[in-house]
């Protein structure tokens, strides 16, 4: 058939060689990344600031999820308190659990104190079981997402409709959390837990090991997340929120490409929750209602959203400069924190990580924006 | 039946408040799509307000009728200061005006803080809202009876102000079809800074009104914005009628939920009920109809 054409289609111009640098940019990028958490940090910090920098991590993977979701999908989730709360819940619950089981107690300690009777809730059962509890830290999340998303987005509701939902719900469990002082501990939350599946959290070898978990499974889910982002998935993703009705159009239907997103952040934060609570020792309300929930955010704000390695690098700056600042200036860390707010959402918002790109347009002034709108 | 009158009362007074703070949202939310999360902090403006103002004067009457107008302009000014400074430019993109006006927010809680102090202050009512009304075995307290009324007078002025001035007609054009409001002539950023003044400084008159039942501290705003924002969201965005009925109505519901569950068990009931109702209106009990494809 070919023979048949008179005029021979244009040589296709050869893609440009690119450089071995930038051709191994991501692997390179990703090993330095583990060298860096797994080798130099725990080397180069004191056991306390390695504790620090394992909280902040957990932070970052939330981060990781809310960079899928609102990044790559403009779905603005400001509720993943919640799923980060589930996941905390779960992995504490087992935890006192075990906790009162090593000192020969029927029930964890607040328990006692508030004087539910002697007998353990029937939904606290279960939970005794270390294969359900760590299974539930990220089903739960993933199951509570799976339904809000379904209905909601089926329904097609979005923007500042979802937005404005999943706060709702991140105030609603804290509220309920908060109301149901004998069963979860009210305000003061699950606490006080000594023990890690049988290692004590009290030995700083044993909060190491923590450590390690927790920065395996932020490469990890980062590794996970940068292949859903470069895949034909997160092409639809980015589509979706460019244009929804264009890729409804297409035959797509754009209800359930944001709920994988919408899922599989839930379950990063559920796992992030779960980690926190060996690495902090405590979950409470006021760790997951609207406040930390749109703190959850923020870092990736100010990182870049759309941007992995910015929104995780973002979430852990945010989450030291607050350590950090918020003890010893409480005021002037609140000016700051509505400052980067304004300044990153507001001026730029790419992120520090389109910073290079927004400066090179200003000087060129051609270019395309470096990320797309959120609608 | 006492008690269902009793409960009822209570929930239309809870409506009444939330209907205050709602009201405003609608303007501003129905207007731009912007999600001003700083409009618990003009409420808590009008509040402080209120507390200056009564350190100044001291009949707590006069303080009080002289507040409502003040409040209105102070917390008015101050969203009319963030739309000229901040949300003008980000039309664009109006689910970003959430975190950045939730930063403002946050500026402004501080600035509370520092200026009046983190405990939170009281003000004195006047002497003929303290007392109760009864009515056979039925008892009206009497400031929630004058909220009721004011948020009531508030609707009434509002739907007068849009119905029947120019102004009304062009805030009405903006928020049905902006591009052929402007290409009408209408300069539709003015009417954007005069509703974002008159959204907010509702807020303002919904602060004075709740130091009549509450505390004023700098973090009074947040505890009732998520509500508001769920109520205009029901109600259907720029819809009076809608945040009318819905405020009065998710009232109901919360006083009886909490009457015969708990706090917690009825703010989480009220939002399943809410997700319920998305499925069946997704755009809210009232729907704007316009031919615009936005």
């Amino acid at each position: 058939m070919t023979t048949t054409t008179t005029t021979t289609p244009p040589a296709t111009v050869p893609p440009p060689a690119t450089p071995l640098l930038h051709r191994f940019r991501v692997p390179a990028g990703f090993a330095l990344g583990a060298v860096l958490l797994l080798g130099v940090a725990p080397l180069a910090l004191s056991d306390f600031r390695l504790s620090l920098l394992a909280k902040y991590l957990c932070y970052a993977i939330v981060a990781v999820g809310v960079s899928l979701a609102w990044g790559r999908g403009g779905l603005m989730v400001l509720g993943q308190g919640v799923f980060f709360g589930l996941g905390g819940y779960a992995m504490a619950m087992h935890l006192k659990l075990t906790d009162a089981a090593a000192t020969g107690e029927k029930l964890p300690d607040f328990m006692q104190l508030y004087g539910t009777g002697d007998a353990l809730p029937w939904w606290w059962k279960p939970f005794a079981n270390p294969g359900f509890a760590l299974a539930m830290t990220v089903l739960l999340p993933m199951a509570v997402a799976a339904l809000l998303g379904f209905l909601v987005f089926r329904r097609k509701v979005k923007g500042a409709y979802f937005a404005i939902l999943s706060q709702a719900l991140a105030a609603a469990l804290s509220i309920w959390l908060v109301g149901q002082q004998a069963t979860t501990g009210g305000t003061n939350g699950l606490t006080d837990i000594q023990g890690f599946f049988g290692y004590s959290l009290d030995d700083p070898v044993n909060q190491r090991m923590v450590y390690f978990i927790i920065a395996a499974v932020l490469l990890l889910l980062m590794a996970l997340a940068r292949q859903l982002f470069v895949s034909r998935y997160g092409e639809l993703l980015v589509a979706v929120r460019d244009s929804e009705e264009r890729v409804r159009f297409l035959g797509y239907n754009p209800a359930n490409v944001k709920l994988v997103a919408y899922v599989v952040a839930a379950g990063m934060a559920g796992l992030a929750g779960a980690l926190f609570v060996p690495a902090v020792g405590i979950i409470s309300p006021a760790l997951i209602g609207i406040v930390p929930s749109i703190g959850f955010v923020i870092g990736a704000a100010v990182g870049g959203r759309a941007s992995l390695v910015g929104a995780v690098l973002g979430a852990i700056a945010v989450a030291w400069a607050q350590s950090t600042l918020s003890d010893e200036f409480p005021a002037a860390w609140t000016y700051l924190q509505g400052l980067l707010f304004v300044l990153a959402v507001g001026f730029l918002p790419g992120g520090l990580a389109s910073l290079g790109v927004v400066l090179r347009r200003r000087r060129t002034r051609t270019g395309t924006p470096a990320t797309g709108e959120t609608a | 039946m006492t008690v269902v009158l009793n409960q009822s009362f209570t929930g239309i007074s809870i409506g009444a408040v939330l209907l205050l703070i709602a009201l405003g949202l609608t303007l501003t939310f129905g207007q731009m799509g912007v999600i001003n999360m700083a409009h618990g902090e003009f409420i808590m403006a009008g509040a402080y307000t209120t507390y200056v103002l009564q350190k100044s004067i001291s009949s707590a009457g006069v303080s009080l009728l002289v507040a409502l107008p003040l409040a209105f302009l102070v917390a008015g000014a101050m969203g009319a200061l963030l739309e000229w400074l901040l949300i003008r430019r980000l039309y664009t993109r109006p689910l970003d005006t959430l975190l950045v006006t939730w930063g403002v927010s946050l500026m402004l809680q501080q600035l509370a803080r520092d200026v009046f102090g983190a405990p939170n202050v009281q003000t004195a009512a006047p002497d003929l809202l303290t007392g109760n009304i009864s009515a056979g075995s039925v008892t009206f307290a009497n400031n929630r009876l004058f909220i009721l009324g004011l948020a009531l007078l508030c609707v009434l002025g509002l739907t007068l102000v849009l119905r029947f001035t120019p102004l009304g007609r062009r805030i009405r054009a903006v928020v049905q079809n902006r591009d052929l409001a402007e290409v009408s002539g209408i300069a539709t950023g003015q009417v954007d800074r005069i509703t974002f003044f008159i959204g907010s400084g509702l807020a303002g008159v919904a602060g004075v009104a709740l130091t009549l039942v509450g505390p004023i501290g700098p973090t009074m705003g947040t505890n009732y914005i998520v509500d508001a924002f769920l109520v205009v969201v029901v109600g259907g965005i720029g819809q009076l009628k809608g945040a009318v009925i819905t405020a009065f109505a998710l009232g109901v519901l919360q006083s009886v939920l909490e009457y015969s569950t708990t706090v917690s068990v009825a703010k989480v009931v009220v939002l399943v009920a809410i997700v319920a109702f998305l499925q069946w209106r997704p755009q809210g009990l009232y729907t704007l109809r316009t031919r615009s494809l936005a």
